[in-house]
């Protein structure tokens, strides 16, 4: 067949050309000219994220900060940082005429005569308190599910450093108003730096630029929180989002969800729109707190003077544990050559929580050398498939939490009429005792937890349906969970299997520290059914209801574990 | 006459107006309180007599709900082992008699760590009845009267004065056990520093006065009375200010605060978060038609 090559088209005689841009498309397109952002955008504005609650508690911590950064922002304009002494003319009349520091009297002074001062401050606070509960919530999330696993230790290690940096922050910037509280913690601050042996003097000497309080310490804490600590903050939280991106977001194991890849929804629109909305929340939170709640009211304590103090000072919260500690420590002192060693305040407040930070941050690379396992995960772990590792952080929270109650022995004197005496010397054994008990409570707890995830795979779950036989035994039917459930609870590693080699006996015939612990690491977990199992436990399922239907052998012959099962019988 | 007949007859004009009831009664009260006034015996004792006659009346109350412990004569009682029963009572002053007594810490209901307030079991006449006994074993405090705690002969000026003044004293003598805001702190083996918000002030200058219990005694050469007097002026400041930043969380410092904000303020952020990813993204607002 041949084509007419001689007849020219009539219609469609010139070149397709496109049409003219819109406005947005002409101003993107210039902006991608110049910028090159398509690109990138067109890769991460589509990044996948999964979907769960616990996976928003780092994103309370981020949009805490961006409220701190805000709210901060209008506080410098006001706050001056000076020890120099003024005398109080403001609005405030039960302190008029006293004379203060520059510092407490602009604290004053935002909080009485600025428009809306009192509120930013009380909302800065607020933020600063949630920031820190946050990132720790957040923390534990990661390490209960094991998101701190390769290649996510660095993240961790980053992570933990923003707490550290977090705290110190929130310290420095609970200094500022130089109130009596404020002053009291400088005071106590002080004390800590000197409690260092040998070089704490000297180290505090040149903090304070002199002897304490000297006229120095205010302006360089002011430095350290708006200048210092933020930019570091700052860097450190770009580094672990962008961590976040290049790892991928961990998910929850279910069909479809496998260790190659991120089941969700993209950052553009679902995650913008969700994650932009939790910002608008955390905002609104922050603002109902700091409108209706008091916190810090400065004008109650007074300017700092070294020689008072109030009852019921205490740091916030995120200082309180090591404050506890140092509540409950026995005063013991040493001293050699003419050098004062205070191990009761150096041992709870410097080498406690310096130790017990180093520990946390290296918990990835401790876990990996006991387990071997180097491989990548993405999967999470439900705790109680680690029932060593969730004790180990539960005996840590339990740990954390009875240093943390000594951290208000006299509120809790006062308010549940006990003696603050009795309440010291039982946390004194409780710091010891309560971790002990809590991590075996709760290794058992998730063991017992693995035996009904098995219970629930062989046999069913309990409808609460009882089904009376002919001879009158009663059975409850259970019948399977959703193949998506059982593929859920199955999705994890049989003991340490894919882990790296056990290092063998020594020469002389035991055990390395590693195996030891190893073997104590996985002791006592209960394995995932084999595929056997499961299908020998379905097909006695069926038959112990056809059983059950002609009266017969699973009550008669005794079967405790009578189990019905549906099995495609369509009489239930 | 004429002029009485005249405003007779206009007051007459009202009685039965609207307000008629209301100016009658209180006329009756008015008069019936004066004249009770008036007639009745005089409650404060002016003369040695009537001191004497009350300490009298003091005693036989003393002695049945006091000498228990402190001895029939005050002198107080120790137990076989030497523990202390009741402190002797020779000095301590008709203030200590009205503090102890009128806060209902006395008589006490049992030993403890700290004599508990309670509710008053005697009248004021009653606890000045104790008081001009107990007095009258030694010379000591005597009660203090509103003149001595109150400000209100002061100008607005002098009274905001005495305020800024008394809140100095006060965070340098007071706060270490009573909190900033006289909230009350927490002593050693139980003990504790009471709430002072509450307190009538006559009782917080007597306590100043005379070092109840674990206190210490800030006597005149110490704290004058006026100086006392400022102090109590600025705790009262302190109850009537308004709570500036809001709820004042018990004004116990940051440990309220602590709890605060994992409670109310992290927990409602959780709370949210468990909110939005539950509502996860939707392609078509018509669930159940989508297939």
């Amino acid at each position: 067949m041949s084509v007419d090559t001689s007849k020219v088209a009539t219609s469609n005689t010139s070149a397709a050309t496109a049409n003219k841009p819109t406005k947005v498309g002409a101003a993107a397109e210039w902006a991608d000219e110049r910028l090159g952002l398509a690109a990138m955008g067109k890769k991460n504005l589509r990044k996948i994220f999964p979907d769960h609650w616990s996976f928003m508690l780092g994103e309370i911590a981020l949009w805490s900060f961006v409220v701190l950064l805000v709210t901060g922002v209008f506080l410098t304009l006001w706050f001056r940082p000076s020890m120099a002494e003024v005398t109080y003319q403001g609005s405030y009349p039960n302190l008029r005429g006293i004379s203060m520091s520059e510092a407490y009297s602009s604290a004053l002074n935002i909080s009485f005569d600025v428009r809306g001062g009192l509120l930013l401050r009380q909302m800065h606070h607020w933020a600063a308190m949630l920031f820190i509960s946050a990132m720790m919530i957040h923390m534990l999330r990661v390490f209960f599910t094991g998101a701190h696993r390769k290649p996510r230790e660095l993240n961790w290690v980053i992570g933990s450093l923003l707490l550290l940096l977090g705290t110190l922050e929130g310290f420095t910037g609970y200094s500022l108003p130089d109130d009596l509280l404020s002053g009291t913690g400088v005071r106590a601050a002080d004390g800590f730096i000197q409690a260092i042996p040998i070089v704490g003097t000297y180290i505090g000497f040149f903090l304070f630029g002199g002897e304490f309080p000297g006229d120095a310490i205010i302006p360089r804490l002011y430095t350290i929180h708006v200048l210092l600590i933020p930019g570091i903050l700052l860097g450190l939280v770009a580094a672990h989002m962008l961590l976040l991106v290049y790892h991928k977001h961990t998910q929850w194991a279910g069909p479809g969800r496998k260790e190659t890849n991120v089941v969700g929804y993209p950052m553009l629109p679902v995650y913008a729109a969700k994650a932009g909305g939790f910002f608008f929340i955390t905002f609104g939170v922050t603002a109902v707190m700091g409108a209706i709640l008091s916190i810090n009211p400065v004008w109650k304590f007074g300017p700092y003077d070294p020689t008072k103090v109030t009852a019921g000072s205490q740091p916030d919260w995120y200082m309180g544990w090591p404050d506890g500690a140092l509540r409950i420590m026995p005063g013991w002192e040493s001293h050699f050559w003419g050098s004062t060693w205070s191990w009761n305040i150096f041992i709870p407040v410097i080498l406690m929580p310096m130790v017990s930070w180093m520990v946390v941050t290296s918990f990835p690379f401790l876990e990996s050398w006991i387990t071997g396992d180097k491989r990548e995960h993405h999967l999470l772990q439900r705790p109680r498939n680690a029932p060593t590792r969730t004790g180990v952080m539960v005996a840590a929270m339990v740990w954390y939490a009875m240093f943390w109650l000594a951290g208000g022995n006299d509120i809790i004197a006062i308010k549940l009429h006990m003696s603050i005496n009795q309440i010291t010397y039982f946390l004194r054994a409780a710091v010891f005792l309560g971790p002990v008990i809590a991590f075996f409570i709760t290794r058992r707890w998730c063991i017992a937890l693995q035996r009904h995830d098995n219970e629930v795979l062989l046999h069913g779950y309990e409808t609460g349906v009882i089904m009376r036989s002919a001879v009158g035994g009663y059975s409850e039917i259970h019948l399977p969970i959703s193949e998506e459930k059982a593929y859920a609870i199955t999705v994890r590693d049989r003991g340490p299997e894919g882990a790296g080699e056990a290092d063998g006996p020594k020469a002389n015939g035991k055990l390395t520290l590693r195996d030891k612990l190893r073997t104590l690491y996985y002791e006592d977990d209960v394995e995932k059914p084999t595929v056997e199992e499961i299908e020998a436990a379905h097909a006695h399922a069926a038959h112990a209801v056809e059983g059950g239907h002609d009266d017969a052998h699973a009550i008669e012959g005794g079967h405790d574990d009578a189990r019905a099962i549906e099995g495609g019988h369509g009489e239930h | 006459m004429r002029l009485l007949n005249r405003s007779a007859g206009r007051l007459s004009r009202h009685r039965r107006g609207p307000i008629a009831g209301l100016v009658l009664l209180l006329l009756g009260l008015a008069l019936s309180g004066g004249l009770y006034a008036a007639f009745s015996p005089s409650s404060s004792a002016d003369t040695a007599e009537d001191q004497a006659a009350m300490a009298a009346k003091g005693r036989q109350l003393f002695l049945v709900s006091c000498a228990f412990c402190h001895g029939q004569n005050g002198e107080g009682l120790t137990s076989k082992d030497g523990k202390l029963i009741g402190p002797a009572l020779a000095g301590v002053g008709a203030a200590a008699v009205d503090f102890q007594v009128g806060t209902g810490r006395m008589p006490m209901v049992q030993p403890g760590a700290q004599v508990q307030k309670k509710e008053n079991v005697f009248s004021q006449d009653e606890i000045n009845e104790l008081a001009a006994y107990v007095a009258s074993l030694a010379p000591g405090p005597a009660i203090p009267t509103k003149e001595d705690y109150s400000t209100d002969g002061l100008s607005a000026e002098e009274k905001q004065e005495a305020i800024v003044r008394g809140g100095q004293i006060f965070l340098t003598n007071c706060t270490a056990c009573h909190n900033f805001t006289g909230e009350g702190g927490a002593m050693p083996r139980g003990g504790f520093a009471p709430k002072l918000l509450d307190t009538d002030p006559k009782h917080i200058y007597e306590a100043m006065l005379t070092g109840p219990q674990s206190m210490d005694s800030f006597s005149n050469g110490n704290l004058s009375p006026e100086m006392k007097r400022d102090v109590i002026a600025y705790i009262q400041s302190m109850k009537a200010q308004p709570g500036y930043g809001g709820f004042s969380l018990g004004n116990l410092g940051p440990v309220s605060e602590g709890l605060f904000a994992w409670i109310v303020g992290l927990g409602g952020l959780v709370g949210f978060a468990v909110w939005i990813a539950a509502h996860t993204a939707r392609t078509n607002k018509k669930k159940g038609t989508a297939q």
